[in-house]
C-alpha cells in the first residue's frame, strides 16, 4: 500500500530521538511501545496466574491430595483472579487499545503521551507489589474480592491484604490515567472526517470501557483505602462488632466489581467486530446497533452489581429489581451476537486463525452467557452460588469469550505491530487443541457444581461424586498449558523467521492497514481525511463503495466524496509532525509512588522507617514531577521553535 | 531544547481538536468525573453509617462535636478563594501579570487557611474525645473530610506550581490554560465542601 510513504515526499519526516536499547524502553512515549510493554507485562502476569491455576488443578485432580496446604491454596486462587482481572485481562485490552486506537482514528500518538508511561509504570509496579508479598510472609488469601471481615487484621494477621490494598491501589491509578488518556484521545484527537459514528468498533468499545472505568474504579479505591484505615489506623468501617458494616463492603466492592467485568469483555467485543467483517468480507452487519448495545451494556453494568450477593438475603424487592436489570443485559449483549452472526452470513468466509478465534468467542461466549442469564435469576441463583457451576460460567465468559477475543486480536494484529506474520498452521493448532482442552477443564465443573461441590475448597473426599469431574477438568487444565506453549513457540519463532509481513496482510478496511507494518513512530505521514467507516475497503474497491457504505450512512451521494474512501491532507500549509520527547519523568514519579505504597503498608507497625520511606517517596515523586513539568513545557508546539 | 527545536517546527495546528476542547482541559473534566465518584462514595458511607452510630453504645453526637460558627468560617474563605480563582484566571486572560500575581496567591492564602483551619478543628476534636476509632461518626467523619482536606492541599500544591511556572515561562502561550485547568479542580474542591458543609454540618 504505502500510502503514508507515496505523500511523504512532501511533508518533513521529523527525526524521532529513541534512545537505544532498553533505556529507548524505559523513556518511551510512544503509544505504540507502550501498547507493546502493556502486551508482554501482562502476558508474563497471566502466565504466572495460570500457573497458579495449574497448582490448584494439579491439587484438585484426585480427593483428598495433600499436594497443596490449605494455606497456599488459599493464597493461590487469591492470586490467581486478582492476577487474571487487574494484570492480565485488563492490560492485555489495554495494550491492544494503546497500540491501536490512535492508528484506527487517525491519530499521531495519545493525547497524553506522558501520562500514559506513568500508566504503563504504575500498572507494573503495583502488580510487581502484590507479587512481593510471596516472598514477606505470605500472599493475600481472602479471594479476589477481598470480604470483610476476614480481610481485618485479626483475621489477616499478615501483610499480604495490605499488598493487595496497594498493588490494586498503583493499578487502579494506572487504570483511571488511562481510561482518562483514553477518553481525550478518542473523543479529541480523531482525524478530520472521522465521526464518532464512522469510528472502528473496536475504538467505541475502548471509549465505553474508559468511561466504566472512570466511574466504577473510584468507588473501589474508597473501599480499599477504608478497608487500609480498618487494618492500620483504627477505624471500624467494616468491623461488624464495632457497628461496621461487612455488606458495605460488598456493595462497594461489586459495584465496581460487576462494571468491571464488562470492562473485561467489551473490549473483545470490539476486537470481534474488526476481525469478522475483515475476515467475511462484507462490512459489519448493523454498525449502530453494534455500538450503541455497547453503550447500554455499559450503563446496564452500574446497575446489576447486587446479583452478586443474592445469598446475602437484601430481601425480595432488591432481589428482584438486580435480577430483572441483570436479565435486561442480555438484550444488547443478543443483539450484538446476531450482528455477529449476520455479519458472517453470505460472506465469502477466510477462515484464518483470527477468524477461528472469533467464531469460538461467539460460540463459547454464548455458552457462559447463557448459564449467566439464569445465574440472574435469584432462586437458581442461590442454589448455584459459591458453587463451581459460578466457576464454569464465568470461565466461560472470560476465558472462552475474553482470552479467545484477545487471541483473535492477535493473531489478527501481530503482523501489524511486529512486520511478522504468525505460523497460520501453528494457530489453529493451539486453537482447537485450546478449544478442546478449554471445554474440557469447564465445562465438567457445570456438572461439578451442581453435584454440589463448593468454590474455593482445597480438597474434597472421595465419596461425594466428584471424582470423575475433577480429573477431566484437571486433565483439561494441563492440555490447556500445552496450547499455551504453542502459542509461546509461535511468537518466538515467528518473530524471528516468520514471512515478512505487507502493510495490509488481510484486506483490513480500518486506517491502522494503510501504514507500514509495523508502523513509523509518526504514524501518519500526512493525517488521513476520513470519508466513510470503511476508509480502506473504499479506496480499494471504488466500485463496491455503494454497497460497502449502506444506505447514505456516510454521506456516499455527494459526488466530490465518491471519488475515495479517505484521503490526505492537500492543503498548502502542510501540517508538520510533532512528537513528545522520551523522558525517564514518569518512571522516576512511579518509583515514587511505588517506595510510597511500601511506605503506607508499614507505617502502623515500623514507624519511624516507615514514615521516612514515605518521605523518600514523595522526594523522589516531587523530583519525577518537575522535571516532567519542565519537558513538558520544552516540548509544547508554542515553546520549539 | 536544542534537539527539539531542531526537529520540530511549530504549529498551530498542533491544538486543533475533534472537539474544539482542549485536550487537557477535557482530562481534568474527566478527572473530576472520577473524583466525583470517590467523594460520593465517601459521603454515601457517612450517612450509611449515621444511624447505626446513633444506635450504639459509644454513640457520638455530631451537634455535640461540630463547630457551625468555624466551619461556617471555613466555608466562606473557601468561596472566597473560589472568586479570587476567577479573578486571577481573567487577569491572566488578559495578561495582567500583576493583578494575576495578586488573585493567584490569593487564593493560595485562602487555601492554606482552610487547610489551617481544619487542622484546628481536627485538632479540638481530638481533645474532646473525637478520634478515627471512638465512634462510626469519629471513622466516618474524618477519613470523609480528611480526604477533601487532602485535596485541598493538593490544590495548593497544583496553584503554586501553576505560579512558579508562569513566573519562569512569563510569555507562554499556554499559561491561561494552565491557569484555568488548576481552577477547574479548585472549584470542584470547593463544590465538594459545599456538599460536605451542607449535609455534614448543617443537617
Amino acid at each position: 500500500m504505502a500510502i503514508a510513504e507515496r505523500t511523504a515526499g512532501t511533508v518533513s519526516i521529523p527525526v524521532v530521538n529513541v534512545r537505544p536499547g532498553w533505556a529507548g524502553w524505559l523513556s518511551t512515549t510512544d503509544h505504540k511501545r507502550i501498547g507493546i510493554m502493556y502486551l508482554v507485562s501482562a502476558f508474563v502476569f497471566f502466565l504466572i496466574g495460570g500457573i497458579e491455576a495449574l497448582l490448584m488443578r494439579i491439587q484438585l485432580g484426585v480427593p483428598d491430595n495433600t499436594f497443596l496446604t490449605p494455606d497456599v491454596y488459599n493464597q493461590l486462587f487469591t492470586m490467581h483472579g486478582t492476577t487474571m482481572i487487574f494484570l492480565g485481562l485488563m492490560p492485555l485490552n489495554v495494550g491492544l487499545g494503546n497500540y491501536l486506537v490512535p492508528l484506527m482514528i487517525g491519530a499521531r500518538d495519545m493525547a497524553f503521551p506522558r501520562l500514559n508511561a506513568l500508566s504503563i509504570w504504575l500498572f507494573i509496579f503495583g502488580g510487581l507489589m502484590l507479587y512481593v508479598s510471596f516472598f514477606v510472609g505470605g500472599a493475600p488469601n481472602v479471594g479476589w474480592f477481598a470480604y470483610a471481615p476476614l480481610t481485618q487484621k485479626q483475621y489477616s494477621p499478615t501483610a499480604g491484604v495490605d499488598y493487595w490494598i496497594i498493588g490494586i491501589g498503583l493499578t487502579g491509578v494506572a487504570s483511571i490515567a488511562g481510561a482518562l488518556n483514553f477518553i481525550v484521545t478518542i473523543l479529541n484527537m480523531r482525524a478530520p472526517g472521522m465521526t464518532l459514528n464512522r469510528m472502528p468498533l473496536f475504538v467505541w468499545m475502548q471509549l465505553v470501557v474508559a468511561f466504566i472505568l472512570i466511574f466504577a474504579f473510584p468507588v473501589l479505591t474508597v473501599a480499599t483505602i477504608q478497608l487500609l484505615f480498618d487494618r492500620h489506623f483504627g477505624t471500624r468501617f467494616f468491623l461488624p462488632n464495632l457497628g461496621g458494616d461487612v455488606v458495605l463492603w460488598q456493595h462497594l466492592f461489586w459495584f465496581f466489581g460487576h462494571p468491571e467485568v464488562y470492562i473485561l469483555i467489551l473490549p473483545t467485543m470490539g476486537i470481534i467486530s474488526e476481525v469478522l467483517p475483515t475476515f467475511s468480507r462484507k462490512p459489519i452487519f448493523g454498525y449502530a446497533f453494534v455500538a450503541y448495545s455497547g453503550v447500554a451494556i455499559g450503563f446496564l453494568g452500574f446497575l446489576v452489581w447486587a446479583h452478586h450477593m443474592f445469598a446475602v438475603g437484601l430481601g425480595p424487592l432488591a432481589n428482584a429489581f438486580f435480577g430483572a436489570a441483570s436479565f435486561l443485559v442480555a438484550v444488547p449483549t443478543g443483539v450484538k451476537i446476531f450482528n455477529w452472526l449476520a455479519t458472517m452470513w453470505q460472506g465469502s468466509l477466510n477462515l484464518t486463525t483470527a477468524m477461528h478465534y472469533a467464531i469460538g468467542f461467539i460460540s463459547m461466549f454464548i455458552i457462559g452467557g447463557i448459564s449467566g442469564v439464569t445465574l440472574a435469576s435469584p432462586p437458581i441463583n442461590v442454589q448455584q452460588t459459591d458453587s463451581y457451576y459460578v466457576v464454569a460460567h464465568m470461565h466461560y465468559v472470560l476465558f472462552g469469550g475474553a482470552i479467545q477475543g484477545i487471541f483473535a486480536g492477535i493473531f489478527y494484529w501481530f503482523p501489524k505491530m511486529t512486520g511478522r506474520m504468525l505460523d497460520e498452521r501453528l494457530g489453529k493448532w493451539q486453537f482447537w487443541l485450546m478449544l478442546i482442552s478449554f471445554n474440557l477443564t469447564f465445562f465438567p465443573m457445570h456438572l461439578s457444581g451442581n453435584a454440589g461441590m463448593p468454590r474455593r475448597i482445597y480438597t474434597y473426599e472421595a465419596d461425594m461424586g466428584w471424582n470423575l469431574w475433577n480429573l477431566i477438568s484437571t486433565t483439561g487444565s494441563l492440555l490447556l498449558a500445552v496450547a499455551f506453549l504453542l502459542f509461546l513457540w509461535n511468537v518466538v519463532t515467528s518473530i524471528r523467521r516468520g514471512p515478512i509481513a505487507p502493510a495490509d496482510p488481510w484486506d483490513g478496511a480500518t486506517l491502522e492497514w494503510a501504514v507500514s507494518s509495523p508502523p513509523p513512530v509518526y504514524n501518519f505521514a500526512v493525517t488521513p481525511r476520513v470519508r466513510s467507516r470503511r476508509p480502506l475497503w473504499d479506496q480499494k474497491y471504488p466500485h463496491l463503495r455503494e454497497i460497502n457504505s449502506g444506505h447514505g450512512m456516510s454521506g456516499a451521494h455527494n459526488e466530490s466524496e465518491k471519488r475515495d474512501g479517505f484521503e490526505h491532507e492537500t492543503s498548502p500549509a502542510m501540517e508538520p509532525i510533532h512528537l513528545p520527547s522520551p523522558t525517564y519523568a514518569p518512571l522516576i514519579v512511579s518509583v515514587g509512588i511505588m517506595i510510597l505504597g511500601f511506605g503506607i503498608i508499614y507505617l502502623s507497625d515500623f514507624g519511624l522507617i516507615a514514615a521516612s520511606a514515605m518521605i523518600v517517596g514523595l522526594l523522589i515523586m516531587a523530583f519525577g514531577i518537575l522535571s516532567w513539568v519542565r519537558i513538558s513545557h520544552v516540548d509544547s508546539p508554542h515553546h520549539a521553535h | 531544547m536544542s534537539e527539539s527545536s531542531m526537529t520540530r517546527p511549530p504549529t498551530a495546528a498542533a491544538h486543533h481538536t475533534s472537539l474544539g476542547v482542549d485536550n487537557r482541559k477535557l482530562g481534568v473534566w474527566t478527572f473530576i468525573g472520577s473524583e466525583t465518584m470517590f467523594f460520593a462514595t465517601l459521603i454515601t458511607t457517612y450517612f450509611v453509617f449515621a444511624p447505626v452510630n446513633r444506635a450504639r453504645p459509644d454513640f457520638q453526637d455530631p451537634r455535640k462535636f461540630l463547630d457551625i460558627e468555624l466551619t461556617t468560617v471555613l466555608a466562606s474563605i473557601l468561596l472566597a478563594s473560589s472568586l479570587t480563582m476567577v479573578l486571577a484566571l481573567s487577569a491572566s486572560r488578559r495578561g495582567d501579570r500583576r493583578s494575576f500575581t495578586t488573585w493567584l496567591l490569593a487564593t493560595v492564602g485562602l487555601g492554606l487557611a482552610f487547610i489551617g483551619g481544619q487542622v484546628y478543628e481536627f485538632n479540638h476534636l481530638y481533645h474532646e474525645g473525637l478520634t478515627l476509632s471512638s465512634s462510626l461518626f469519629g471513622t466516618t467523619f474524618f477519613v470523609l473530610t480528611g480526604f477533601h482536606g487532602a485535596h485541598v492541599a493538593v490544590g495548593v500544591i497544583w496553584l503554586l506550581s501553576v505560579f512558579f511556572k508562569v513566573r519562569a515561562y512569563p510569555d507562554s502561550p499556554e499559561n491561561a490554560m494552565d491557569v484555568e485547568i488548576a481552577g477547574l479542580y479548585w472549584h470542584f474542591v470547593d463544590l465538594v465542601w459545599v456538599a460536605i458543609f451542607v449535609l455534614v454540618y448543617l443537617i
